[in-house]
């Protein structure tokens, strides 16, 4: 299973992870996570996952985007990630992955995100 | 049934650092018949000294050491100096060195060891670039000369985003992986419940005072055993932070700590023991 097919996923995956949904409560923002070369578009409505859109969607106004290598996130979804790949910010610091644009909401609600973007580590398939 | 109490008894030491009173509190724990090897423990930036508290209550540490934690000025249960509301907390290089010694001197302490984490470890390389003669042993886990900054320090303390929260979501990434959920969550705890501002102050001594490229080469270990201990998973201080530092010292000892992050005491103290006893071992025999 391809990083982007697994994240692909995501609406089940949060669907299945109720305390994320409810940490996520005051969060409704709209955002852009690349896997690798391929776009999902994310409309999060209180917490929980109102849309998925994969793939280019022509003037879809984001409030940011994360951009992370095949690589990068295909290492941060293993089971037990390596040092160095485990984390958001050590995928950004090593050049992995990068954030762009208004990061105020991310970081208002960080470890939601954080949580949010490593849920496919929890796929059986993740190697 | 007689109550389970932890074998720590916290109290607080009055002092000046340098020329202002403080209220400073701290835990302690030690041989049973008092005495021991003083060890005074100094937590990471935005936390205090709870962080500590598996080695304050391990008897295999206790038996023979008299363990220290102090919680910094404007960190934990030591408020801040009065008309600390007129000024904007920043920790320099000085002024934390300058209350690990007051410190050391209001307790009548006779040659400690140090053992600092994060800019503790930081701090501690510069007491033995200065202060190497007052100290038996100086122990700084994820600690280096300098490192690179991976964050904006603004997002920590500004009123649209909730410092503690962010605080803890920032520094969550440095847990290893394999630590305990338990610790792991206790960890982040005293993350949120800094001060406004003070996990951003103390990054100031970090990021822009406590630049020590250079000055490291200046350590002098026959003066004073230096011991580096970095944990893998680290991406603030990495192991090769630490590494490169210490091939710049003269006879320091060196070790990464395998899965273990850049809070090794709290956020799996089984793990880090396994590290830390035989390095307090060695600085007793």
């Amino acid at each position: 299973m391809s990083p982007a097919e697994r994240f692909a996923r995501l609406p089940d995956l949060l669907a299945a992870d109720s305390d994320l949904r409810r940490r996520g409560g005051w969060l409704s923002a709209d955002c852009r996570i690349d896997i690798g070369a391929e776009p999902f578009y994310l409309s999060l409505r209180e917490g929980a996952l109102a849309e998925l859109a994969r793939g280019p969607r022509l003037l879809r106004s984001v409030a940011f985007s994360i951009s992370g290598t095949e690589e990068a996130w295909q290492r941060h979804w293993r089971p037990m990630p390596e040092p160095g790949w485990h984390d958001l910010f050590a995928l950004t610091k090593r050049g992995a992955a990068s954030m762009q644009g208004d990061l105020r909401p991310l970081l208002q609600n960080l470890q939601y995100f954080k949580d949010l973007l490593a849920l496919p580590r929890r796929l059986p398939e993740a190697i | 049934m007689a109550p389970a109490i932890d074998p720590v008894i916290g109290r607080y030491v009055r002092f000046e650092i340098d020329g202002v009173a403080h209220r400073v509190y701290f835990e302690e724990s030690g041989p049973a018949g008092g005495g021991g090897i003083p060890l005074v423990c100094l937590h990471t930036a935005g936390a205090d000294s709870r962080q500590f508290r598996h080695l304050l209550a391990d008897p295999g540490v206790t038996k023979r050491y008299r363990v220290l934690a102090f919680d910094m000025p404007w960190h934990g249960k030591s408020t801040p100096p009065d008309g600390w509301e007129r000024t904007e907390y920043r920790l320099t290089t000085a002024s934390y060195t300058a209350a690990i010694r007051a410190f050391c001197r209001a307790m009548e302490l006779d040659r400690p060891v140090v053992m600092g984490c994060s800019i503790g470890g930081r701090i501690v390389l510069n007491l033995a670039i200065e202060h190497a003669s007052e100290f038996r042993a100086l122990i700084a886990l994820e600690a280096a000369d300098f490192q690179q900054p991976w964050y904006d320090t603004a997002w920590l303390h500004r009123p649209d985003v909730h410092g503690g929260e962010v605080c803890a979501a920032l520094i969550s990434g440095l847990i290893a992986p394999q630590s305990p959920d338990v610790s792991r969550y206790e960890t982040l705890w005293m993350y949120m419940q800094g001060g406004p501002g003070v996990f951003k102050g103390d990054l100031y001594f970090y990021r822009v005072d406590g630049d020590l490229r250079e000055r490291v080469k200046g350590i002098d270990t026959s003066v004073c055993p230096l011991y580096l201990l970095t944990g893998e998973y680290d991406f603030s201080c990495t192991a090769e932070d630490t590494l490169r530092t210490a091939a710049q010292i003269q006879g320091v000892e060196v070790q990464v700590m395998k899965e273990l992050g850049h809070f090794p005491m709290s956020e799996n103290p089984a793990k880090f023991r396994e590290y830390i006893l035989p390095v307090l071992d060695r600085i007793a025999s």
